[in-house]
């Protein structure tokens, strides 16, 4: 008999715990879908960095579906949650899939220095566009579910819902993806690619299909994002946008699909915290954490998860 | 015509500015194989001392002139002190992991240096005006331009042809050169690697500390000044082929000319065009201009 998927039952466990945490919490709402939807751009990374790939520039498709979202309530008058959040991730997909062309030959810093080159001409063209508020931005407009107003202050509830059902679905998704032939190529093209080229796999076309997913799912947080913040700037395709993305990937670690979720909402909760009672050391407190993750914890912060399961096993 | 010249030394000038600085991030990755993301910081901390010296000197009254001293004095200040601490207290542990590791490590260190510069120098401007305004004018094909620039372009060749020579006529240069082409063997014949890459990672903070105190009299001294230079000076590695010095100088011309002409007809795409000309490279040359082939290991 085969074991039931410990992850799935963590997956749905971790949803309810949320829900009923999103109901006593009202007040960390805002920072749970905010959590979440960074959560999603970080699972995209998670999957380049499985197989070996950082991208310094996600900002670009996180800023892409944030300005899709943005445009389309501006400019079409479209509100409609779901279409907003699929327009996001059909453009940070399309993207990916025309950059990837190029990119998917591209490998270590080269990967690295030409996605943030990607980002950074976004950002260059929308500091530049005035018809979308320079570098100020705009507002978005609050979005509809059916026809009734979602996100705000009152309906935040239905958006948070909405975000954890977007995370738990991709989680899911992506859960099933590492475990199929194509996601099991990850470690593999990590490890050696010319094996892998001799088993017969194509290694091009694998990152090729890696960047796209990452592209769809920085789209969608980036989207999901905009709708929660209610707001958007051009920095949402600066480098250190990106930056802080690879950061909270590299303290998540590869291990798991949660860790994403797991990572990023930490990460907000110290930020919100650390800027609150200490604005000036809180990146000295980030860089830190992420230097003894990388000495101590190469394989991320659910390594630890992995070492007490041993423990308590053996 | 006067619009050409114009663009062109515009173009120069700018140039100038950011071999300084690509010239330190290159030598590191070309010795060490680190692309060195804490680069703008250094040049940060070099603005930041250097606009604490020049205006402890001038606010005692001391001779005006040696201001242009105290800029140099903060740059060797910063390098003596950053370069080793780095160094020796961190990336030696790090050696010999995966370039991509060694890009988060000095990710980690950017953030760490930011908040220490906060730390130590508080968040409001620095002002040292000073030095930029003193030497006067200089006219031009009938611009006016202040002759401090071409004191960077000055400090910027003296330092790119200083550096190339060093690396190809003196003894050190050519052990170095065998340390860049086979870390292990240069070990085992006797190369005390471990001091080469002490030396060549403080030098590589001094240029950055140095492009940073040049630049602190033409602008206020405000944290997060290394942000931007960080991808600047990546723009200009990277087409130029990452670790090869002419490469860094082609780089910053072509990266130099291209924001000068875009400023001056097309403004709006001055950001924009850096990094269309670094995604440009990268496509055709992914390795950058002057990069060497490189053997493929299985």
């Amino acid at each position: 008999m085969r074991r039931p998927d410990s992850t799935l039952i963590a997956l749905v466990a971790a949803l309810l715990v949320l829900l009923m945490l999103g109901l006593l919490l009202p007040k960390w709402l805002f920072l749970f879908t905010l959590s979440l939807g960074k959560g999603l751009v970080v699972l995209g990374l998670m999957l380049l960095l499985r197989t070996g790939l950082v991208s310094f520039g996600q900002g670009l498709f996180y800023c892409l579906g944030a300005y899709a979202v943005g445009s389309l309530g501006q400019f079409f008058g479209i509100k409609d949650v779901l279409l907003l959040l699929l327009t996001g991730a059909v453009i940070g997909s399309f993207v990916a899939f025309l950059l990837g062309f190029l990119m998917a030959r591209y490998r270590d810093i080269f990967f690295a220095m030409l996605s943030l080159a990607f980002s950074m001409i976004l950002y260059g063209l929308l500091v530049k566009t005035a018809a979308l508020g320079s570098t100020d931005g705009f507002n978005v407009a609050p979005p509809a579910l059916l026809g009734r107003p979602i996100g705000g202050e009152a309906h935040q509830y239905a958006l948070f819902a909405l975000a954890c059902a977007l995370a738990f679905l991709a989680a899911v998704v992506m859960h099933v993806y590492f475990e199929s032939p194509l996601g099991r190529l990850s470690p593999a093209i990590r490890d050696n690619e010319i094996r892998v080229e001799y088993m017969g796999a194509s290694v091009r076309h694998a990152i090729h299909v890696k960047y796209v997913i990452a592209g769809a799912l920085a789209g969608l947080g980036g989207a999901l994002t905009a709708m929660t913040v209610g707001h958007i700037d051009p920095d949402l395709a600066y480098w250190t946008t990106s930056g802080e993305f690879v950061f909270v990937t590299i303290l998540s670690g590869t291990g798991s699909v949660i860790a994403p979720f797991l990572g990023s909402l930490v990460f907000e909760v110290i930020r919100t915290y650390a800027y609150q009672y200490s604005p000036n050391t809180w990146q000295l407190v980030v860089g830190s954490a992420l230097l003894i993750v990388i000495v101590f914890l190469p394989s991320g912060l659910w390594s630890v998860f992995w070492y007490l399961r041993r423990r308590g096993s053996s | 015509m006067r619009e050409v010249v114009a663009l062109l030394i515009d173009g120069i000038i700018y140039s100038s500015w950011l071999f300084i600085i690509a010239l330190g991030l290159t030598l590191i990755y070309g010795v060490m194989k680190i692309l060195n993301m804490a680069h703008g910081s250094l040049y940060a901390l070099g603005a930041y001392m250097a606009a604490t010296l020049v205006g402890y000197w001038l606010g005692h009254g001391h001779a005006p002139m040696a201001s242009y001293g105290m800029l140099a004095v903060a740059a060797v200040i910063v390098g003596v002190i950053a370069g080793p601490l780095i160094e020796r207290g961190l990336l030696r542990f790090m050696y010999g992991r995966d370039e991509i590791v060694l890009l988060l490590v000095t990710y980690a260190l950017f953030l760490i240096l930011e908040d220490a510069i906060k730390l130590i120098w508080g968040v409001d401007a620095y002002y040292v005006s000073e030095p930029y305004g003193m030497l006067g004018n200089l006219d031009l094909a009938g611009l006016t331009y202040p002759v401090y620039n071409v004191v960077l372009i000055a400090v910027s060749a003296v330092a790119g042809v200083a550096l190339a020579s060093v690396l190809r006529y003196t003894h050190h240069g050519k052990l170095l050169s065998a340390v860049i082409h086979d870390r292990e063997i240069s070990m085992a014949m006797g190369i005390n690697v471990a001091r080469f890459y002490l030396v060549t990672f403080t030098i590589g903070t001094m240029l950055a500390a140095i492009g940073g105190a040049l630049t602190a009299p033409t602008v206020s001294v405000v944290p997060g000044m290394g942000v931007q230079v960080i991808v600047l000076a990546f723009a200009v590695v990277v087409v130029g082929g990452l670790g090869s010095l002419p490469g860094a100088a082609l780089g910053a011309l072509i990266v130099g000319l291209v924001r000068s002409a875009a400023v001056h007809y097309l403004p709006q795409v001055e950001l924009f065009s850096i990094y269309a000309v670094m995604a440009l490279v990268l496509i055709f040359r992914p390795k950058g201009l002057f990069a060497a082939a490189e053997v493929r290991k299985i």
